[in-house]
């Protein structure tokens, strides 16, 4: 498997971009990065290094700006046409909003899970082929092997092995939920980011899903969105307490959890709003 | 102190009561009505023109005798203006919609194409029969032809099929754009491989329909110079022709009682195919709702 | 590894011209498609305005649009297009005196006190009607309207504006009734909660809530009715005559703009008479008429939107 440490790109150095530390193992770097939505402003100075091969999550309450964070990584949060930013974020050492830095070809390295499952009204077998295709793969020999391989490594080749050609809207939400992470997986991107995976999951899918995330850091950087604290706690390296737009408290997840630095993380992990 | 009196009240009840009962009939008259017309429409049609309804009546062409009038230059006649209208109007319309839906920015200009088509919606189609004989008919020179009048039918159904393709294209959820996007999908592609798809059933239901307003539509096509006594098939697309709402009109003008009854064929002929554009159009409509 | 995904997207990128240009021009090409449309209205106006003004470089503006006798043929043509007016007007009136109340009560009804049972059994009934071809419409005037009301009315003629402008109004019915519903169904229900938690009848919700609530609506359908009825042309053209008659005696036979241009178009005006041209000035008089209407309508249902 292609990990992010040995990615294909050459780190360009960038004399606008000073990666606050010196880790080489930081995948993404965000530097006093703001972003308003018309007047609103969404995220203020934030401001941290997400490491390569850990699973990262964002926590907060509601309207914190988490999701508009994660949707910033893979640059979605541009589809809303009112949006505008300051700061960088670089992603291996280049800046994402760079005008040479093609914004598809971003997208392609950086995965995305979507808070609602959301396939295409297509075949399971079609909607893993969409990534490669579109990516100018057309040999059915490779296409096969990728699909099953995809879905394997998103755990649900067993359950669909058989009904590869029937319409993934027949499957049940988690299923789905996973064939979007196998459609991500097909790609091969370094980055897989997700919004909320198991919000709209039952208890037995979303348990089905942190197992796989579990799996998938092993190759995978992965940062996830959650307003589930026991889930941040259970299946991430490190985690970022969002509030009002800005990170209050950013740092290894079982110190955040056990022993949090700010009293407003304290107040919000322990309960006490949001 | 009481403000209210309710004795009046109980008073006032059951007549409003009854009021209440005799509109909902009446209104209900009202709605009854337009299924009347319709019945005794079809009534009159069906068992005035059955009689006349035979092989012959189909494979025949126009006569001056009642009794051997035919319709089969009209039918083929009106096979040839869709065969010109369906793909002009669908890919000029179908080009629209993707346009104003998924490349137009919110600016005035966007605004007056929208507007636009809304009024053009409203024009009426002898008017556009007058742009057919000028443009397509005299200026490019095009003669009384198919061709000609299927691109004046192309350009009357243009705005319907524009408003139903960007509903079509509307109703797909956002969350589709993303998934695609969010592979690193350009624009085009997610438009290509996943807008397209999903929206192609509502884009053709709403075409059909159209292109059956076309198939009924008489006034434009004799401003354009369809004949109505023809003995023989089309070659190609510039040859002269005539249409099945046509011949109906013509055999409605006659004086004889008996060519009114040859009408009633023909348009039971018109009818059924109307209806079978319609079935498929609402088969189309039920096998692809909610699918979102 | 068997396949390397990644390596393969990076060789396909170099030989994806294609895509490339394909990206660049589908803007573009749907763009011209978009444009398409507006060369339409440029060409409708256009066309009428030339032709029109070679009509009136023959004949008089003022007493085109005053005079009162309508004959364009002959040795001693006149044209004055208030008889073709007047015969639109008589249509239209008729119409809308059939097409308002009852595509209006047809509404309600649907809106208000079908149950929705009723309703998808008699929604696609009135799409039906609103389906049939207008020369179907006219034949049934002809044929079966003028004969039912020379029943009542014995002196009544084969042509007269009584048995079309019935027809137009119930062809313009389905509009009516669809368009006056779709506006009362956006009303929101609490609405009508509030009004029927008080003890209100159906009929008083319906006309003291519902109809004052979606009004614009309503009133913009009834105005998109009488565009229609202006345009109409082959009822009319089959079932009014061709009479061109300043009066407003609704048995008489009479011409409409739409029956006149029909007449000309069915005669042998050659190209280039001033009877041929006749044709562009009434038409541009109906498409201005119909234009205003139409824009009346989108300012009335733009104007005075209620926002819930």
């Amino acid at each position: 498997m292609n990990s992010a440490a040995k990615t294909n790109h050459v780190p360009v150095p960038n004399t606008t971009v000073k990666p606050n530390s010196g880790d080489s193992k930081s995948i993404y770097s965000i530097q006093n990065f703001s972003l308003w939505y018309g007047n609103d402003q969404a995220l203020q100075d934030v401001q941290f290094d997400i490491p390569a091969n850990n699973v990262t999550a964002i926590i907060g309450p509601s309207g914190c700006g988490k999701s508009t964070f994660i949707k910033a990584l893979n640059r979605m949060v541009e589809l809303v046409a009112s949006v505008k930013m300051s700061g960088s974020i670089s992603y291996n050492r280049k800046d994402i909003f760079s005008p040479k830095y093609k914004v598809e070809e971003l997208r392609t390295n950086v995965g995305m899970v979507f808070q609602h499952p959301n396939p295409f009204p297509k075949s399971i077998y079609e909607n893993v082929a969409y990534g490669p295709k579109i990516h100018g793969i057309k040999k059915k020999k490779v296409l096969d092997e990728i699909v099953e391989k995809s879905l394997k490594g998103a755990a649900l080749w067993d359950e669909v092995k058989d009904r590869l050609q029937e319409n993934a809207f027949g499957l049940s939400g988690g299923q789905q939920q996973r064939l979007c992470i196998a459609r991500c997986l097909a790609i091969e991107p370094d980055v897989i980011l997700m919004d909320e995976p198991t919000s709209a999951l039952d208890p037995i899918s979303t348990a089905k899903i942190e197992e796989l995330v579990q799996k998938l850091k092993e190759d995978y950087s992965i940062v996830i969105v959650t307003h589930n604290m026991q889930q941040a706690a259970r299946i991430s390296d490190k985690t970022a307490f969002f509030l009002n737009g800005e990170v209050i408290e950013y740092s290894n997840t079982d110190e955040l959890f056990s022993n949090p630095k700010d009293k407003r993380t304290e107040d919000y992990i322990t309960g006490r709003f949001g | 102190m009481n403000l209210v009196d309710k004795q009046v009240i109980q008073n006032k009840m059951s007549k409003r009561l009854v009021k209440n009962q005799f509109m909902n009939k009446l209104f209900f008259s009202a709605t009854a009505f337009g299924i009347v017309v319709l019945i005794v429409l079809l009534y009159r049609v069906l068992s005035e023109g059955i009689g006349h309804l035979d092989w012959g009546f189909l494979t025949n062409f126009a006569s001056r005798f009642p009794e051997e009038a035919g319709i089969k230059a009209a039918i083929v006649g009106s096979l040839w203006l869709m065969a010109v209208t369906a793909p002009v109007s669908l890919l000029l319309g179908i080009g629209t919609a993707i346009y104003l839906e998924e490349y137009a920015s919110r600016n005035k200009f966007t605004r007056f194409i929208q507007m636009n088509i809304s009024n053009l919606a409203g024009v009426p189609s002898i008017v556009f029969g007058l742009l057919g004989l000028t443009v397509f008919v005299r200026l490019l020179e095009m003669g009384r032809s198919i061709m000609a009048g299927g691109l004046t039918m192309s350009l009357l159904i243009l705005p319907i099929i524009v408003v139903s393709s960007q509903e079509a294209i509307r109703a797909i959820p956002k969350n589709q754009y993303e998934a695609s996007f969010a592979m690193g999908a350009t624009k085009w592609q997610t438009v290509r491989r996943v807008v397209l798809p999903a929206a192609i059933p509502g884009i053709l239901t709403g075409g059909i329909l159209a292109l059956s307003r076309a198939i009924g539509e008489t006034a434009p096509l004799l401003m354009i110079g369809a004949l109505s006594f023809i003995a023989y098939l089309p070659e190609n697309v510039w040859s002269g022709f005539t249409v099945l709402p046509i011949q109906i009109f013509n055999w409605t003008g006659r004086p004889q009682e008996e060519f009114h009854l040859v009408a009633s064929t023909g348009i039971i002929v018109l009818l059924v195919i109307l209806l079978f554009m319609n079935s498929i159009a609402v088969i189309i409509r039920n096998k692809f709702s909610k699918r979102f | 590894m068997a396949v390397n995904v990644k390596d393969m997207m990076k060789k396909n990128k170099s030989n994806r011209l294609l895509l490339r240009f394909s990206e660049k021009a589908a803007p573009t090409i749907f763009l011209l498609c978009a444009i398409i449309s507006v060369l339409t209205t440029i060409g409708i106006t256009l066309t009428l305005l030339m032709e029109t003004i070679t009509f009136f470089n023959r004949v008089s503006f003022i007493d085109f649009i005053t005079g009162t006798k309508w004959w364009p043929f002959g040795e001693n043509p006149s044209f004055g297009i208030l008889p073709l007016i007047s015969g639109t007007l008589s249509i239209t009136v008729i119409a809308m005196a059939v097409a308002i109340p009852i595509g209006l009560a047809s509404a309600v009804y649907l809106s208000e006190f079908a149950s929705p049972h009723i309703r998808k059994i008699v929604k696609p009934i009135l799409e039906i009607l609103a389906g049939i071809p207008t020369i179907v419409y006219g034949f049934f005037a002809l044929t079966f309207v003028t004969p039912m009301l020379q029943n009542v009315i014995p002196s009544l003629p084969v042509f007269n504006a009584l048995s079309p402008g019935i027809v137009v109004g119930v062809m313009i019915i389905p509009m009516i009734a669809s368009l006056s519903e779709d506006a009362m169904s956006s009303v929101p229900n609490d609405m009508r909660e509030g009004a029927l938690a008080m003890g209100s009848t159906r009929l008083e919700v319906a006309l003291k809530v519902v109809v004052p609530a979606a009004l614009s609506g309503i009133i913009a359908s009834f105005v998109l009715g009488i565009s229609r009825a202006i345009g109409e042309t082959m009822i009319v053209a089959v079932a009014a005559g061709a009479t061109p008659k300043l009066s407003l005696d609704v048995t008489e036979s009479i011409q409409t703009m739409t029956g006149y241009i029909v007449q000309v178009t069915l005669g042998d005006a050659s190209y280039g008479s001033t009877t041929y041209y006749s044709i562009y000035a009434v038409g541009m008089t109906l498409f201005v008429f119909t234009l205003l209407m139409n824009l009346l309508s989108q300012y009335i249902s733009r104007r005075f939107k209620e926002e819930y």
